[in-house]
């Protein structure tokens, strides 16, 4: 006996056989399916405590008794924040936010311009692995290796002295504002170890920008008579600019916001992260905490917006 | 008169691969050259080391009389058409045409003039504001032939600029290509693996195999006069005919190549090669039948109309001894 085959075949049993069948019929069904769980999520979640954040910062705190009075809306938390004390605070961070995401800009770019364009095989895994491998340390510890690393008696020091240019240090750090006591406990410290945790974040999308650009775009340039530095300022540049924008919304943003860095490298005067911390805790002023929260997210707003109207997002 | 481009015993090998090997070429000024052969035979690679991205492991290049071994890209006054384009992602079409202007330092208004100037050239007038993601493959293919002829080079390079289109599309493109050079006096390089593209296109062609150039002349010649089996073989439906072959019908032991359109159908009393019908192919003016002679087959193109023997008849073939063209190589 020959078994002759279906020219359709059966559903398969039970029923996912009925729903890839379904799903298959609709595909709109499926989409909606994946996509509930994090609009969910999205929606209630995550815009919601914005929103609650938000309107915390709306609402009056009683100086004496520091209870909050829910029942009137105020701008008093916002008023605040222009108090010359408060606004050092939002200036010293977006000053900071802005060096960090330069400089890790700079530094970033030919590392990941490298590695898109020269390293192959394995050395793209070891790549890989290098830029990855600080990121599986807890940030605590790193920081405060970096501390060692920075503090008078430290290693850095030790370098300086024993090269004999213990003087190149001594006059870095005797600049005005910037320098201090010793670099654990200046600006330039927090500079260093912001610029050092954050670099993954800035070389990975460049990288990925890069990687997508394809190799005969640099060909059609330099055929149409583009020198190696045209060809980088007119072709290279723009397609990267969405990934150095994605990069630097990461050390911008998380440098606005973070308080632990400044907490424990640096001079003691307070950044955002550090001001929301006090607030919320000790102070117990909840609104002006919150309105201190929403400074980094209108920045950041602005930032994008600017972004977009220079065109960064052309080439995506 | 200098040539527009020679090659003397170019070589570029990438480790133990001879992408080429041993190249010789001289490309007369004005004139439209092809470069045909299949896939990895290396005429990308000779594109290549003409426009500058490669360097030659051996060998001297010279553009109009200049030596151009180690000048870099930018320093040619050659421009390249790529296989896939190559249009600049970020920048609108006409943009992308004024590329090399901008470059040069022209002013907006005069580089944005020459640009539209050149997109008209190629039927694309009023297209300049649009991004070259909302153009078709033929329009793309029009843009960045704008952009490479925008600055007058001296020489211009097509890799397979026709290969993604299709058929119609590609026809009427050919043609367009045709006037364009003749009415621009530029010399074209072109690149195709499409030896009908290359036949009817180019005032001469190059044959390329293994890295190597098989047989350079015109058309014609490479039609009716090829020098090895290869080229008889790649360039059309051609027979080939064994040593023993040629050998029972002129006497000389060497390979022959026959074309199939030069080939009748004979009685089988009589004729010098016999043998069974095995295919029939109708190919509209022409049926094409294919017959065993023993010891290979031979195509015959028989014009419609004629009366055709069956698949398994047995028949005879003639043609004309000054069809029967005997090859030089041993190969
Ligand atoms: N950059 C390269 N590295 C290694 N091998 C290459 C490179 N470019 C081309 N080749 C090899 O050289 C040969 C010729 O390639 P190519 O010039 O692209 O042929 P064609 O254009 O005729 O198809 C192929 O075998 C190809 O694999
Ligand atoms: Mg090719």
């Amino acid at each position: 006996m020959t078994t002759t085959a279906l020219a359709i075949t059966e559903r398969r049993p039970g029923l996912l056989g009925w729903l890839s069948d379904q799903f298959w019929r609709h595909p709109g069904m499926f989409v909606l399916l994946l996509l509930t769980p994090p609009l969910l999520w999205l929606g209630i979640v995550y815009i919601g405590s914005l929103l609650a954040l938000l309107f915390q910062s709306f609402f009056a705190i009683d100086e004496f008794s520091g209870i909050v009075d829910y029942s009137t809306l105020t701008l008093k938390s916002y008023a605040e924040l222009l108090r010359p004390a408060n606004l050092d605070i939002i200036v010293r961070t977006v000053v900071m936010s802005a060096l960090v995401t330069l400089a890790s800009a700079v530094i970033a770019f030919p590392i990941a311009y490298m590695a898109a364009r020269y390293v192959r095989g394995k050395w793209k895994a070891l790549f890989y692995l290098g830029i990855m491998l600080p990121l599986w340390s807890s940030y605590l510890v790193k920081i405060y290796a970096w501390k060692l690393i920075l503090a008078k008696e430290g290693i850095l020091t030790w370098v300086f002295e024993s090269l004999h240019i213990g003087f190149v240090l001594d006059g870095i750090l005797a600049i005005p504002v910037i320098g201090g006591n010793s670099l654990s406990v200046s600006y330039i410290g927090t500079f260093l170890v912001f610029v050092y945790v954050w670099m993954p974040f800035m070389i990975l999308p460049i990288q990925a920008s890069l990687e997508r650009v394809p190799v005969n775009l640099i060909d059609a340039s330099s055929d149409l008579g583009a020198t190696p530095q045209q060809t980088f300022r007119k072709v290279i540049f723009p397609l990267a600019l969405p990934g150095i924008i994605a990069g630097s919304i990461f050390t911008f943003s998380l440098t606005l916001g973070d308080y632990i860095i400044p907490q424990i490298i640096g001079s003691s005067r307070l950044f955002i992260g550090q001001a929301v911390y006090a607030q919320q805790g000790t102070a117990g002023n909840i609104p002006l905490a919150a309105a201190f929260t929403v400074v980094p997210i209108v920045i950041m707003g602005l930032y994008l917006w600017m972004a977009k109207r220079q065109g960064a997002f052309d080439a995506l | 008169m200098t040539a527009a481009v020679s090659l003397q015993g170019v070589s570029r090998h990438f480790g133990i691969i001879k992408a080429m090997d041993e190249v010789n070429l001289e490309i007369a000024s004005g004139e439209f050259f092809a470069m045909l052969g299949p896939s990895g035979s290396g005429k990308t690679t000779c594109l290549r080391v003409i426009a500058g991205f490669e360097q030659p492991t051996h060998g001297h290049i010279e553009i109009f009389g200049e030596n151009a071994t180690g000048v870099p890209p930018y320093r040619r006054n050659v421009n390249t058409v790529f296989q896939d384009y190559a249009l600049f992602p970020h920048l609108n079409v006409l943009d992308n045409v004024a590329y090399s202007l901008m470059l040069k330092k022209a002013p907006r208004a005069e580089r944005h003039k020459a640009a539209e100037a050149a997109l008209d050239m190629v039927k694309l007038a009023g297209y300049g504001t649009r991004r070259p993601s909302e153009l078709s493959g033929g329009q793309r293919q029009r843009v960045a032939l704008a952009r490479a002829l925008v600055n007058r080079p001296k020489v211009l390079l097509l890799d397979e600029p026709l290969g993604a289109l299709d058929l119609k599309l590609r026809e009427s493109m050919q043609e367009e290509l045709k006037s364009l050079q003749k009415a621009l006096g530029i010399t074209f390089i072109f690149v195709t693996h499409d030896q009908g593209e290359a036949l009817s296109m180019a005032d001469r062609v190059a044959v390329f195999s293994g890295g190597r150039v098989m047989q350079v002349g015109t058309p014609e010649e490479i039609y009716s006069k090829p020098n090895s089996r290869f080229v008889a073989d790649f360039v059309g439906s051609s027979n080939i005919l064994n040593p023993d072959q040629v050998s029972t019908l002129t006497g000389e032991r060497r390979w022959g190549s026959l074309r199939s359109e030069a080939v009748r159908l004979a009685p089988e009393a009589g004729s010098a090669l016999a043998g069974t019908v095995t295919t029939k192919n109708y190919l509209g003016a022409t049926t094409r039948l294919g017959i065993d002679i023993g010891g290979g087959s031979i195509h015959a193109l028989v014009p419609s109309g004629q009366e055709l023997p069956d698949i398994g008849a047995r028949t005879g073939v003639a043609f004309e001894r000054s069809a029967l063209h005997l090859m030089e190589t041993e190969q």
